[in-house]
């Protein structure tokens, strides 16, 4: 009984996990610009699809992945300076449509570029299941919590001890002050999406051993995202990585102990029921009207 | 007076085009694609109240289109309900579950709103797929024609006119709403809704009832829909389909009855002029959504107009 | 280019020159018009299909066409959406004025584009697999690909040979997945097999272990059934061997593609499914009269595309030869005519079986053109 819970948390642990690197990057573009980026999933598979396809292409691994994460921030980039910032004061409606644009610009672009097949990569530490008290869980797994949990030390770091990171967390505060005192805003947007970009092509490196990828696998993983990062509160790094595992765990204890078929449904009804409750998301700030 | 003027003169220059169009049309595929636009259109007009006029986006409307839809063809099929006793049912229904939901979800702003219209989109599309003993799941369900007091709508030309009187009587509808003083609360709730309850607008009702308005047009195209098409797939429900439906609003122009009206018809147009390059599609459309809300972030009526109007005065 | 003359061709018909196209009787092309699911969830059937359409249409017009005509392909990409699909069919039929449609990928596109192919009477042979396409049987309406019905009793019948009688099930809530599901429930009685443990899981969910522990746990569970296509069943196999679950795994024939093996690697080893002869063209026995046909597409598909042939690209090409051998025996593309040769087809030896159609089978196909395969070091190997 007690393995069988420990496997459903597992498997909640490892899409959860998968949830919470994608709602991250939604954290990041959030906190310095209060855009909600719809195509950070397509960054995901851009670094997932980019690495699979060039060690398929015998590109030795060790050289895909800089050059896969370098090329998904080199689009983070053209996205940010020729799409979000021509846009800067438009209605957030506005901007959500021109980031759902890019999202759908990109997989066109995808599956050009690409094909339309699956696309995997080995597992960094083989394929040995860990056995932990009658439950198993993949090498694999362990390598995206690891990563998640450097990723959030990481930008713990950035955003609370280096002078960039802190500009980058005023300039989301208030815009106008942070222009006064001297921050290049537009510099701190340009660096959030290179950032977030960044991230997702390592989620998507990390992640492509236990789910393969496509040039459609940005759609899943840009709504879990999001769902993660609202769900724990827009804008907070941490609120994402917690509301992504929540979302991974629901679903896995779901399937479980209620209905597989309606495991989906269940994690909304418990999105739904948090904002119900509190508006803002497990961690987000209330925010106060301007009139 | 000159508002009023303004508003029976653009009614009349849509039921002329809605009239004229057909002279360009060879063949019932015309006939066809301008239904579908027209579906669009109403539809449109209505999220519009939501999105544009009390400035609340919703992720899920294709959830309520799809409960229209999939209620008149469980209703007509299963249980013999004539098609019109099923539409209003439907609607009725759905406007019972969108008042339910709606004040819990109105509480919410911004993109946790976004979140819960999505999720709740998501919850439908999920029940509509697995309950297929009664929907048909994912393979789909068909349904026959619309038949009423012993009249019946068939054919892509019937349909045609009669989705052409809908739409005129539905953006009257809907500019009535707009002049009312209910539109008024709603344009003060779009613009500051602090400053509106300050000054005695009770803005939460106002907010429930366009969501309510808005999530029965929807449901009464969904019905209307599915018996055009004869055929649904609970795919009218998904996220995309919200996606669409919202980027048909704010691409015509938010806040402009006639916006929403246009940006319907383009976007239901595009795919049937792009499938020939098929494989740019995708590109092209992405392409098209960024450029016209970078160039024309007022959408693409209100932009014109402004621009038109800028020439005008430069004379 | 391509694009260019499917746009004059519209052109023209926009322009109401029928008149002219009417006088230009003899030289008219023959039109095929197709709806197929390019791009979206189902693109891995429609592209293929896309792909083999094209070359076939473009090599029989090299060679000089059907009945002296040319043929005129016209394919239009439904994303995967019913929706998409009946308008399509619809312009298909009224504007580009097809004497023929092939296609539907997928078993809701197919059954959006029925209502207007029996309305029209236009010939329409369908691509998709569910068996109520044919069953009960519509007038215009022929399919090529094996029903997922018969892909369900080919596994149960072998699972009875193994004597297996309790069994776990888990499917896809897609479409394919989700029909499969629903008619694997529908015969396993008949085979003596009780389903003690029926899970779902969603076509993109990146773990499946909570649905197969739940599996694993079920009381006298003797064998696994994943009903699926894309990458599910590479996860639900990785994830099968992960759990250590030392029980048979049998997949549908919707993984029958090379892709699956190379995606679920190792874990692979040991599943048994249903396929086509297409799949394992060189193991055929040389009497089978299969063999030739499948080498022969095999061949020319993986030269011309540089990518694995698989069972789906087939169906295309079965619709594609059925239709062109309807039309050379009518001598027209009169409808009617066309229909009825359609239903006439026999013993017409395809990638998929051996077809003999008839007014109350509108498939053709024989259990018999279902192979058991087990995946073998890395390989299909051929068992029954």
């Amino acid at each position: 009984m007690f393995a069988a819970f420990l496997q459903y948390l597992f498997s909640g642990l490892t899409s959860g996990a998968i949830y919470a690197l994608a709602g991250l990057g939604f954290a990041i573009i959030y906190n310095a610009s209060h855009v909600i980026n719809f195509a950070q999933g397509e960054f995901i598979m851009i670094g997932g699809m980019a690495t699979a396809t060039m060690v398929a292409a015998g590109v030795p691994i060790y050289l895909a992945i800089p050059l896969a994460m370098a090329a998904s921030m080199l689009v983070g980039v053209a996205m940010e300076k020729f799409a979000i910032e021509p846009a800067r004061n438009a209605d957030v409606v506005t901007i959500i449509i021109i980031t759902i644009g890019a999202s759908i610009f990109m997989r066109g672009a995808a599956q050009l570029i690409w094909d339309k097949e699956f696309h995997s990569l080995p597992a960094f530490s083989g394929e040995t299941p860990i056995a932990v008290m009658g439950a198993t869980l993949m090498p694999q797994s362990l390598w995206v919590f690891g990563i998640s949990a450097v990723a959030i030390a990481l930008l713990w770091y950035f955003f609370n001890r280096t002078m960039f990171g802190k500009a980058m967390l005023g300039t989301s505060h208030n815009r106008l002050a942070a222009q006064l005192v001297g921050v290049a805003v537009k510099r701190v947007l340009l660096a959030s999406f290179a950032l977030s970009a960044l991230l997702g092509a390592v989620g998507g490196i990390v992640v492509t051993p236990i789910t393969f990828t496509n040039y459609e696998a940005g759609i899943m993983l840009g709504l879990k995202g999001f769902s993660a990062a609202v769900l724990g509160g827009l804008g907070n790094g941490t609120g994402a990585i917690i509301g992504g595992l929540i979302v991974g765990i629901a679903e896995a204890m779901a399937s479980g102990y209620l209905s597989s078929a309606y495991k989906d449904a269940i994690a909304f009804i418990i999105i739904l029921f948090v904002l119900f409750f509190m508006p803002s998301g497990l961690f987000g700030k209330r925010g106060t009207d301007r009139v | 007076m000159n508002l009023k003027t303004a508003r029976t003169g653009g009614l009349a220059a849509l039921a002329i085009v809605i009239t004229l169009a057909p002279l360009g049309f060879s063949n019932s595929y015309f006939y066809d694609v301008g239904v579908n636009a027209m579906f669009n259109a109403i539809l449109c007009v209505g999220l519009n109240l939501l999105i544009g006029y009390a400035g609340q986006i919703s992720l899920g409307h294709a959830g309520f289109f799809a409960l229209g839809a999939y209620g008149s063809g469980i209703l007509t099929e299963r249980y013999g309900v004539p098609a019109i006793g099923a539409l209003v049912l439907s609607a009725s229904v759905v406007g019972i579950l969108a008042f339910v939901v709606a004040r819990p979800i109105l509480k919410l702003k911004g993109h946790y709103l976004a979140m819960a219209t999505l999720g709740i989109g998501i919850i439908i599309h999920i029940v509509l797929k697995t309950e297929a003993g009664i929907t048909g799941g994912p393979d789909g369900m068909s349904l026959g024609n619309f038949k009423m007091l012993g009249f019946t709508i068939k054919g892509d030309q019937m349909w045609y006119w009669v989705t052409g009187v809908l739409l005129v009587l539905a953006v009257w509808l809907s500019l009535n709403l707009i002049e009312s003083p209910v539109g008024r609360a709603l344009r003060a709730v779009h613009g500051s809704e602090v400053g509106a309850e300050v000054v005695g607008v009770d803005t939460s009702s106002y907010k429930v009832l366009v969501f309510v308005v808005s999530a029965v047009f929807a449901s009464v195209v969904g019905s209307l829909f599915a018996h055009k098409n004869g055929f649904i797939t609970p795919d009218i429900s998904s996220f995309f389909h919200s996606v669409e439906l919202v980027t048909m609003v704010v691409l015509g122009g938010m806040a402009s009855i006639y916006g929403a009206l246009i940006g319907a018809v383009i976007l239901t147009l595009l795919p049937q002029v792009l499938a020939a390059v098929e494989q740019y599609e995708a590109m092209i459309l992405g392409a098209i959504m960024m450029g016209t809300m970078i160039f024309m972030p007022k959408g693409l009526l209100p932009s014109l107009l402004a621009s038109l109007k800028r020439r005008e005065a430069g004379k | 280019m391509r694009n260019l003359m499917k746009w004059g061709a519209a052109a023209v018909v926009v322009a109401g020159c029928s008149t002219i196209a009417g006088l230009a009787q003899a030289a008219d092309p023959i039109k095929i018009g197709s709806i197929l699911s390019v791009t979206g969830p189902a693109s891995f059937l429609g592209e293929p299909e896309k792909k083999t359409l094209e070359m076939y249409v473009e090599r029989i017009n090299k060679e000089g066409g059907v009945q002296g005509r040319k043929i005129e392909l016209v394919v239009y990409d439904d994303g995967g959406a019913g929706e998409k699909a009946s308008t399509f069919t619809k312009r298909l039929i009224e504007s580009d004025k097809v004497d023929l449609l092939i296609g539907g990928s997928t078993t809701a596109t197919t059954m959006a584009a029925v209502p207007l192919a029996e309305r029209n009477e236009v010939p329409f042979i369908s691509l998709a697999g569910a068996v109520v396409i044919v069953e009960p049987v519509k007038k215009w309406v022929f399919k090529t690909p094996h029903t997922d019905k018969m892909a369900a009793e080919k596994v149960f019948s072998d699972m009875k040979k193994r004597g297996i009688t309790k069994i776990g099930m888990i499917s896809e809530d897609a479409g394919f997945g989700k029909s499969g599901h629903d008619q694997s429930l529908a015969v396993v009685k008949s085979f003596g097999i009780e389903v003690v443990a029926d899970e779902i899981y969603s076509p993109k969910d990146p773990d499946v272990t909570a649905q197969l522990t739940k599996i694993k746990n079920a009381p006298g569970v003797q064998a696994v059934f994943n009903f699926g296509f894309g990458q599910g069943p590479a996860i639900v196999t990785k994830n099968f061997k992960q759990l250590g679950i030392a029980l048979p795994l049998y997949q549908s024939h919707g993984v029958a593609s090379k892709d699956f093996i190379k995606l679920a690697g190792d874990a692979a080893e040991g599943i048994r499914l249903p396929a086509a002869g297409q799949v394992v063209p060189e193991q055929l026995p040389a009497s089978d009269p299969q063999k030739p046909v499948v080498t022969a597409f095999k061949k020319d598909y993986e030269a011309a595309f540089k990518s694995d042939v698989s069972t789906f690209a087939g169906h295309a090409y079965d619709g594609l030869q059925i239709a062109l051998a309807a039309i050379n025996r009518a001598k027209s593309t009169d409808k009617a005519k066309v229909r009825d040769e359609i239903e006439k087809t026999s013993g017409y030896v395809g990638t998929g079986g051996l077809v003999s159609m008839s007014a109350t089978d509108h498939m053709g196909l024989s259990p018999s053109a279902f192979h058991m395969l087990e995946i073998r070091k890395g390989d299909w190997v051929l068992i029954d």
